[in-house]
Order: structure tokens, then C-alpha cells, then sequence
């Protein structure tokens, strides 16, 4: 058992998998790029479908790192992975060279950036803010506008860089829909006579009570969901908001005042996850995500043996879809080590 | 009299919905809550009689009360016979023919409007 695995990546896919192994009794070692691990699950402050604080999920890994032994390198990116010989070679950005029998990649993704659909105004208009802003704010108690006031209007956008060739993602998120729903419903608890409306193209609730909480959403909370792809957005002289969208379902064009717009920014492949792949000649999907060797029955395995995938890195997924998979990549690893002898 | 060359002006056809009047709307969610639920699915305006020979569709109304584009739909809604069959197929349970009735009412209601 000395043989050595290599994880890439600290949120949740590759704190999943590396606990798991190490506690087979591998040694494993895991490099964070950043300065702390969980991944984007830190900017997330309730989770949908259940709203149960992400805090807990936190806790969770915590425990399982700490149970396992698990090594675990922060500030380290790792940018080349090359086959060499028997095994592998990772190589970071500080120049280190370090060999494992094994390598799993979790580098997850990145939130769209919203300011690349210009017509929306990220980061021109002060009150439009993305999904991610819209957490913070909930972890910190309110919703403020740029002029200290709480929205009485909040317009939420979905697929914002997802469903959109303009932008090269024709792929949906999956998960936006979703947490658009969960936060129109936690903007109304906040004010429950605000009003909130969700401008989306298809309503895809996929996922186990996804359906459940839009129905809340409707009957409880009294959100309006106008189907539209949201065109343009203005704004006025006192920093409110002007949407035009076509309500489809009437075929006519519609106006709307808000005084908050919400975007709901879609999942790609992490920078530092395309990087990899290019530099140690892995392939990638028409969606740029890491392409699996095989949809079906090998979505845990890269277009290189003896290199593994665990999570977002190879498509949009949810926690629970995050965990599983990690999980998945366990026995793979395993029977690799044990037929590589 | 002046001649006319054949040119009017168009009215616009973008719903504003800031200025539309959405009471009536509010009043028939108010009294009948599962009018939030519908998902403009058209089951109702599949299976209705009356839209199978005229343009009645409920699925239009519903949506038409929420925007406030009220004109359209009490210019229409009296050609539904109450027949019930749309709450039959509806998916999201809606109350369909509660909606009818509470809507006429509610256009009855308001200005004294007769419907």
C-alpha cells in the first residue's frame, strides 16, 4: 500500500475522493490552489432544495479530512501532469516536480462570468448582481441596493452563459434554475411585499424536490415567472432598472421597472482545469469540460489511463451528484493500482 | 374631409407592466390560491370545446389577467360554458373553472363593468 495518489483540486469532489482513499490506506496527497478548500461551497450560503445552511456540508468534509489523513498542500497549482515511465509526474507553479502512481482531477469549475453578456450590465449598472453577490449579501443579513436601500422589485435572469452560442457554452447549467427559484423564495422571506419575478426560457427543475420548491415558490411566495429570454437591460436616473423581454407565452414584447437584477451565472470549465488539459494533452468535450472516456460506463476515467476524474471538471453538477461521483472514482483507482500491481 | 392614403398609426403592442391594472388578477389569486400554480402548460385550452372552435384559450387568459392585459380577456371570457373539463386534465391541480367565474365576477365588480 505505498502506492502514492495524486488529487488535484480541494473543493468538495477532490476532498471527497481523498479522504476516501486515504482512508483505504493510500497514501494520498491533495494540491489547493487557493487558501482554504471546500471550493465555491465557502460562497454559497444556503443550499437548495432544502435550504440547510452550507455551513453543515463544510463541517462534514472537515470531519472526514481530519478522520483520514488526507495531506493537504494549499497555494499550489498544479499545471502539467506527464507520464513518466511507471507512473506520473505533476508539476506546480513553484517549479516543484512530485511522482504519484495516480492522479484524480477535481478542479471543478468557474461561475460564468457575468460581465461577458454585456447587454445585461454587470459591473456597469450598479444594481445588477450575480447569484454569487446575491449569497453574500444573504450571509450577511439583507439585500441592499448601491444607495443602501432594500429592492422592492428583484428580477432574476436565468441562463445567463448557459443555452447561449454567443458566448460558446450551448450547454445548460442545470443548477440555476434551481437556485434562482431558492432565492426569489429567500429575497420574499427577507421582505415578504417585494416583488419578485424570474425571466427564464425553459423552467428545468431536474432534480429530486427541484419541482416541489418551484411550486412553493409559486403558491406560498406568489413569484411570477415570465417565459423570456431577457433582451437588454437599461437604466434609469435614479439606478433602477428597465428589462425588455418578449413574454413568449403571449408572443408580445414586455417592459418592466426593477430596482434589482439578479443573474443567474452558469457553470464552465475552471480556468486552471483548461490550462491542465492543455498542457498535459487530456482531452476536453465540446463543452470545454474534461471528456470521460466513456459516458456511460467510464465517467470517472480520462483519455489518459491512470488519470482520473471526480466532479464538476467533466460537467455541471449539484452536491449530491459532486459527492457521488468522487465517490464513484474510488473503486477505479483501486482496481487500477491493484492490476498495475 | 381630408383624404385618407391608406396610413394609420399602429398601436403599441408592448405590455407595460407597471401601469397594466392587475387587481383583478389579484382578487382571483386572493379568493382561488391555485391560480399561482398554472405552468401555461395548455392542457385546459387542448381539451376545452370552446377553443376547439373559436379563439378561446384559458391558458391565454390566465396569463393575459397576470400581465393585466385585462381588455382582451373580458372581451372573451363569457364564451367559456363552464364545462370543467380543463380542470380534469390540469396538471398543477388549478381550480380552472373557479378561475372563470371568480374572473367574470371580478370584472362584474369592477367600475360596474357588466360583463
Amino acid at each position: 500500500m505505498d502506492k502514492h495518489v495524486i488529487i488535484i483540486g480541494g473543493g468538495i469532489a477532490g476532498l471527497e475522493a481523498g479522504s476516501k482513499l486515504s482512508g483505504q490506506g493510500y497514501k494520498v496527497s491533495l494540491y489547493e490552489k487557493s487558501n482554504r478548500t471546500g471550493g465555491h461551497l465557502n460562497d454559497w450560503y444556503k443550499l437548495f432544495p432544502d435550504r440547510r445552511n452550507s455551513s453543515e456540508v463544510i463541517e462534514y468534509f472537515k470531519k472526514i479530512v481530519s478522520d483520514s489523513g488526507l495531506k493537504i498542500f494549499q497555494d499550489t497549482s498544479i499545471e502539467r501532469i506527464k507520464e513518466n515511465g511507471n507512473g506520473f509526474s505533476i508539476y506546480s507553479d513553484k517549479g516543484e516536480e512530485v511522482e504519484a502512481d495516480v492522479i484524480v482531477i477535481a478542479t471543478g469549475f468557474d461561475l460564468f462570468k457575468s460581465s461577458r453578456k454585456e447587454e445585461y450590465g454587470y459591473g456597469i449598472y450598479d444594481n445588477v448582481i450575480s447569484s454569487s453577490d446575491l449569497e453574500a449579501m444573504f450571509r450577511a443579513g439583507e439585500v441592499v441596493r448601491s444607495d443602501g436601500k432594500h429592492p422592492k422589485r428583484t428580477g432574476f435572469v436565468h441562463c445567463v452563459g448557459s443555452r447561449d452560442e454567443k458566448v460558446g457554452n450551448l450547454y445548460c447549467s442545470k443548477l440555476c434554475c434551481v437556485t434562482a427559484v431558492k432565492q426569489a423564495i429567500e429575497v420574499k422571506e427577507l421582505d415578504p411585499d417585494a416583488k419578485v419575478y424570474c425571466f427564464y426560457m425553459d423552467m428545468r427543475m431536474g432534480g429530486a424536490y427541484y419541482e416541489e420548491l418551484y411550486r412553493e415558490a409559486q403558491e406560498e411566495w406568489g413569484i411570477s415567472f415570465i417565459r423570456g429570454k431577457v433582451s437588454e437591460v437599461g437604466e434609469t436616473i435614479d439606478n433602477n432598472l428597465i428589462v425588455k423581454v418578449e413574454d413568449t407565452l403571449l408572443g408580445r414584447p414586455l417592459k418592466l421597472e426593477l430596482d434589482m437584477l439578479v443573474l443567474m451565472a452558469g457553470m464552465e470549465m475552471s480556468e486552471p482545469g483548461e490550462k491542465l488539459a492543455k498542457a498535459s494533452f487530456l482531452k476536453t468535450g465540446e463543452n470545454k469540460f474534461f471528456a470521460s472516456a466513456d459516458h456511460h460506463f467510464g465517467s470517472n476515467l480520462s483519455s489518459i489511463k491512470g488519470v482520473f476524474l471526480a466532479g464538476t471538471c467533466t460537467m455541471p453538477m449539484n452536491i449530491t451528484e459532486t459527492i457521488s461521483h468522487a465517490r464513484a472514482v474510488v473503486p477505479d483507482v483501486i482496481d487500477y493500482l491493484e492490476k498495475k500491481g | 374631409m381630408m383624404d385618407k392614403f391608406g396610413f394609420s398609426i399602429s398601436k403599441g403592442r408592448q405590455i407595460n407592466y407597471e401601469s397594466n391594472d392587475r387587481s383583478i388578477a389579484e382578487y382571483i389569486s386572493e379568493k382561488e390560491p391555485t391560480f399561482r400554480l398554472c405552468i401555461e402548460c395548455g392542457g385546459c385550452s387542448a381539451t376545452c370545446t370552446t377553443g376547439n372552435f373559436t379563439s378561446f384559450s384559458l391558458r391565454e387568459i390566465n396569463i393575459l389577467l397576470k400581465r393585466g392585459e385585462n381588455e382582451q380577456v373580458k372581451n372573451n371570457i363569457r364564451k367559456c360554458m363552464l364545462c370543467g373539463k380543463c380542470s380534469l386534465v390540469c396538471p398543477r391541480g388549478v381550480n380552472t373553472r373557479n378561475v372563470v367565474t371568480l374572473a367574470i365576477q371580478a370584472f362584474h365588480n369592477s367600475a360596474g363593468h357588466a360583463v
